[in-house]
């Protein structure tokens, strides 16, 4: 079942009001000046990017199987359990096609789960026997639960490249994200190491700005993207 | 560029990654493994699992930390951890354990006849159950993150769960069409702070993340809490207590993922061997009904 929600100002997405589920409207066509971006729907922070990107005034999808990747114009893969996701994503076949489309040059943003999931390859500090799965797109190196475990998850305001101004961060069992090629342009770095990376098409981010009801980082990554918004605001 | 660990809404946040997954009881590392490679968004680290605890009978307590530390040591998604109704000291343990979760648990024995932990003093989240809107806000009032139903857990029975999920989602439409006029008057009824029942009728939602629990034992069930407007399923006994738990846990996460395709429920369904056997609850008495501990 394809959900596109129209960015139209009025969506009752729009407003925080909505459950998850409600109806969809019917949705305009993507295409140029109507760009529509997709939003894994297998597991975790879904509704705060769709209701993010209708606010920055673009359309959204959730993504549930390979038919809902048909003409989306990018991909965001959201925060949950990564072990989670991984699984999910192959056992609904969605790896190949991801990994087929960001090869192509769709652009595709991950935050923290979904970042691990772009990354080349994982790492863990505390367990002996840990081999995780990933994509392997993005010359990254996530080191998982980088700060600790829930007890040290933190809020902080850090600097952003392309963002004007602080931007409320907020990390959640958030992993570190280590460029292993030469290419990735850092675009946040904390004390302990970059938590916001972009290597061309493919946009990595430990913390949550779908999380703080500021869509700046949202625009930045469809103005980056080349992808417009149809309503500036 | 102040950090600040253990906020509100790094609490918030942390259950909301949680959404659209399956949190399962685990009483071995063995176990944990097979929740995680199935697919779990987190593990409840217990000593036993709740239809062993209403057979064991006694009191039921906060798990050892030696088994909870094993636990942690086995996986790598958060590990959650129930202290008794009320204790808050359990619940200073589990935080000194650095448990990712703390679920204030009617599963356990109360520990407290009057008073719930007061959780706003905690730098680790709380889940708590409720069978109703009042109680879930009064649980969020003292500080819970998320909540979750009741359900009647350990016997394999999803019709108090249903029961819970159906009061507390029909209170929410309520109060979310209710004149603003009426809601100091349903506030004083519930016995739900104000402030919270004013956010419910703003927003038409809860404040924090709604999960279902206790009964869950099929794929089908998890599916059907989803379809109900929950955000996702505890399953405790369901998995452990059935005859091949690695097979039921990968299910009824693909039907958590996709509750909404009757045909993806009918396929991860198929074959899955003998579910636990469940209790149906007339059969329960007064006293060994959980889901009435807490108020």
């Amino acid at each position: 079942m394809e959900r596109d929600w129209p960015a139209a100002a009025g969506s009752p997405l729009a407003e925080r009001a909505v459950p998850d589920r409600a109806a969809p409207p019917s949705g305009a066509p993507a295409g140029p000046g109507n760009p529509l971006v997709g939003v894994l729907a297998l597991q975790g922070g879904v509704r705060e990017h769709v209701q993010a990107f209708l606010e920055a005034g673009v359309s959204a999808r959730e993504v549930r199987s390979p038919a809902h990747l048909d003409g989306i114009s990018a991909l965001v893969i959201p925060g949950g359990e990564s072990t989670t996701l991984m699984a999910l994503v192959r056992r609904w076949g969605l790896d190949s096609p991801i990994i087929a489309l960001a090869r192509e040059g769709l652009p595709v943003w991950g935050t923290c789960a979904g970042a691990v999931l772009l990354s080349r390859s994982v790492i863990e500090s505390e367990h002996d026997d840990f081999d995780q799965a990933c994509l392997g797109l993005a010359g990254v190196r996530a080191l998982r639960n980088a700060f600790g475990r829930q007890s040290h998850s933190f809020t902080q305001s850090i600097a952003i490249r392309g963002v004007d101004g602080p931007f409320p961060g907020v990390f959640i069992r958030a992993p570190l994200l280590q460029p292993i090629e030469e290419d990735p342009e850092i675009l946040c770095c904390l004390d302990e190491g970059p938590v916001f990376v972009r290597q061309g098409n493919l946009w990595l981010s430990s913390f949550h700005p779908e999380l703080t009801g500021d869509d700046r980082v949202h625009r930045l990554f469809l103005r980056g993207s080349g992808i417009a918004a149809a309503t500036g605001r | 560029m102040q950090r600040e660990e253990g906020t509100y809404e790094v609490k918030l946040g942390h259950a909301q990654m949680l959404k659209g997954g399956v949190i399962m009881d685990v009483v071995t590392p063995d176990q944990a493994r097979i929740a995680e490679q199935a697919g779990a968004v987190a593990v409840m680290a217990l000593e036993r699992v709740p239809a062993d605890i209403r057979a064991h009978g006694g009191v039921a307590r906060m798990s050892d930390p030696e088994v909870i530390g094993a636990i942690q040591k086995a996986v790598t998604i958060p590990v959650m951890a129930k202290c008794r109704i009320g204790h808050f000291v359990e619940a200073q343990v589990l935080e000194a354990l650095e448990i990712d979760f703390i679920d204030e648990s009617e599963v356990l024995t109360p520990a407290d006849e009057s008073f719930h932990i007061d959780k706003w003093r905690f730098g680790v989240p709380f889940v708590c159950g409720c069978t109703c809107l009042g109680e879930a806000l009064r649980r969020i009032g003292e500080g819970a993150a998320m909540i979750r139903t009741k359900g009647e857990a350990g016997t394999g029975n999803v019709v108090e769960a249903v029961r819970h999920a159906r009061a507390v989602l029909g209170e929410i439409a309520r109060i979310h069409s209710m004149p603003a006029e009426e809601l100091m008057t349903a506030a004083r009824e519930m016995g739900a702070p104000f402030e919270l029942v004013n956010q419910v009728h703003e927003s038409g939602r809860l404040p924090v993340v709604n999960f279902a629990a206790g009964g869950i034992a099929t794929p089908a069930d998890a599916a059907m809490m989803m379809q109900l407007g929950m955000d996702g399923v505890f399953v405790g006994s369901g998995i452990f207590k059935s005859s091949d738990p690695e097979r039921r846990a990968r299910a009824i996460v693909e039907a958590v993922s996709r509750f909404d395709d009757p045909g993806v429920i009918a396929e991860v369904s198929a074959g899955l061997g003998e579910a636990m056997h469940g209790i149906e609850i007339s059969e329960l008495g007064d006293g060994e009904r959980l889901a009435r501990r807490g108020w």
